[in-house]
């Protein structure tokens, strides 16, 4: 399996930034720290011709720390290749920098991933809830939120 | 010196031009919006929550209820991202491929009647609903006859299909995409040259290449506004690279041109499926990964082993090993894809989809305001948004 072309250019112009590289079914995951996430996604998206956002989400491990981790798919449409960055968030300051100021896509994509999974976004032209109300508490797609909803009982059948 | 105030007013939910529960603020100067806010959530049923709770096998009907205009793409999809995270891609036969290639073609034609149909009823032309609703009834027969259900199908398994096509069905849909050109040439007939229709859509909803790449814009709106880009042939899947299709592109970046892509989209869709039944030998449709694939059918009513294997499969499911992957289909509305994250349980730990109507749903402000209020109902019916998907 060769190298994403993209990850040689990246660990030599973010060197300090880039954490890990993973390959998995053929597919580049590339971890980087989350205080150069825009420039690093500037730089994929200018220099690198990722000018597809295809998504953005979050995934929660909780019990781990870094509790939260955020994810990019990115596309290129001249080349055709996917590339993946994922940059680790700390739950007691769960926020980041906003990267629709770098692919407009990012706007509810962040928007869902503030309202599903609590993770807030720094400069965000639009922060609110998308898809909950607007009075909703807490954040249905955290591993501690309950399936059934808040002050339920759990379900007593078997859902597997 | 007179004072003038925009008037701000609310569009649906409950409005028949916005395809369901879509809700729009509108702030309108005069009959010119000045200001266009979506608002959604209205049918979340937290799809991707409750997948954290099932086995794999036991996601495949939450998908049918995204898209719910086009299900077995939304199936397509996700058993294609399953059998990546298990690395099983190369192992589908190619009977259970060419026949996911049917089906998915078929649901394109289906999806895209229904965008005919509303496009046009929207805008008043009622005639074409009637015909493109009597060729979808045919299309939902063959949905109905290889998976007992209309819309829900619930078709694809994990490694193949969960059954063969039944004797007949065949001929039934090369019938079908044999007489569906002459079909659209009538729905061509009815539109095209309609001088009332052209007024409704030349210039209206107009997006540029750059602006629509950069809000993520993907499908025939893309196509229509002249980026060549189809995953089909870029990134083919189910072995999409066997067949010979055209990618229509058109450069006027207005509801027009995303007329004409679908219309030439559908007439490809019939190309590739009388390609695809050419190609259609017997075989096996399911994949010889015993630990992952459920047993056939018959094995399982028939003997001791094969029920115990089904059961096996169905109650502890499988674990795929612990990573994660990103899977995209071309869905008639654009690029659907899945994201799953594997922790190396029978469960995913994370599911997280990337519907094609939400992103292209984030366009329409910029694509409405400064027209004409009439047009916003022009322009929901061009981007072909589904809240099922949209809400999850």
């Amino acid at each position: 399996m060769t190298e994403h072309a993209a990850v040689a250019k990246l660990k030599e112009k973010f060197s300090s930034s880039v954490l890990d590289v993973v390959v998995h079914r053929g597919e580049t995951s590339v971890t980087v720290k989350k205080d150069d996430i825009v420039a690093i996604c500037s730089f994929v998206k200018k220099s690198l011709g990722f000018n597809l956002l295809c998504d953005v989400c979050g995934i929660d491990y909780l019990g781990q720390s870094p509790r939260f981790m955020m994810v990019y798919n990115l596309y290129n449409i001249s080349t055709k290749e996917y590339l993946r960055l994922k940059t680790p968030v700390e739950e007691s300051d769960a926020r980041i920098d906003t990267v629709s100021v770098v692919w407009g896509t990012a706007n509810w994509l962040e928007r869902e991933c503030w309202d599903l999974m609590g993770i807030s976004f720094n400069n965000h032209p639009d922060l609110r809830r998308i898809l909950m109300p607007d009075d909703w508490e807490g954040h249905p797609l955290r591993k501690d939120y309950p399936v059934q909803g808040p002050g339920r009982e759990p379900y007593q059948g078997r859902i597997s | 010196m007179a004072m003038t105030e925009t008037m701000t007013i609310n569009m649906g939910p409950q409005h028949p031009s916005t395809h369901g529960v879509l809700r729009l603020v509108l702030e309108l100067d005069g009959e010119i919006v000045v200001k266009a806010v979506p608002h959604i959530g209205f049918l979340h049923r937290g799809v991707e929550k409750l997948s954290e709770y099932r086995t794999y096998h036991q996601i495949i009907p939450l998908t049918d209820r995204l898209d719910y205009l086009a299900p077995m793409s939304n199936n397509l999809g996700y058993v294609l991202a399953v059998e990546k995270l298990l690395g099983l891609t190369d192992a589908i036969p190619e009977r259970a491929n060419v026949i996911r290639v049917i089906m998915a073609e078929l649901t394109r034609l289906k999806s895209h009647l229904v965008w005919l149909a509303c496009h046009g009823l929207d805008i008043g032309a009622m005639t074409v609903f009637i015909y493109c609703f009597r060729e979808r009834e045919t299309v939902m027969n063959i949905y109905e006859e290889v998976s007992g259900a209309r819309m829900t199908s619930n078709y694809f398994r994990v490694g193949g299909l969960s059954a063969d096509l039944p004797d007949g069905l065949e001929k039934t849909i090369r019938t079908f995409a044999e007489d569906m050109p002459g079909h659209i040439a009538t729905y061509e007939g009815l539109l095209t040259g309609n001088k009332i229709w052209q007024k409704r859509i030349q210039g209206v909803g107009v997006i540029k290449a750059e602006q629509a790449i950069d809000i993520g814009l993907t499908g025939p709106s893309l196509r229509a506004s002249g980026v060549d880009q189809d995953l089909r042939r870029d990134n083919p899947y189910s072995g999409y690279e066997n067949y010979d299709f055209k990618v229509p592109v058109r450069t006027e970046c207005d509801t027009w041109a995303r007329y004409h892509v679908r219309l030439e989209e559908m007439r490809q869709s019939c190309r590739i499926i009388l390609q695809a039944l050419d190609r259609l030998k017997p075989g096996p449709i399911l994949a010889d990964a015993p630990k992952v694939v459920l047993p056939p059918k018959k094995d399982v009513v028939n003997s001791i082993e094969g029920l115990i294997h089904h059961f096996k499969i169905i109650s502890e499911g499988f674990k795929p090993e612990a990573g994660d992957i990103y899977q995209e289909v071309e869905a008639p509305k654009g690029t659907l894809g899945y994201y799953l994250v594997s922790d190396g349980s029978a469960k995913p730990y994370r599911m997280k989809i990337r519907p094609p109507s939400f992103v292209n749903l984030q366009a329409l402000p910029q694509m409405v305001e400064g027209s004409l209020i009439a047009d916003v109902v022009a322009v929901i019916g061009t981007l072909d948004i589904v809240l099922g998907e949209i809400d999850r």
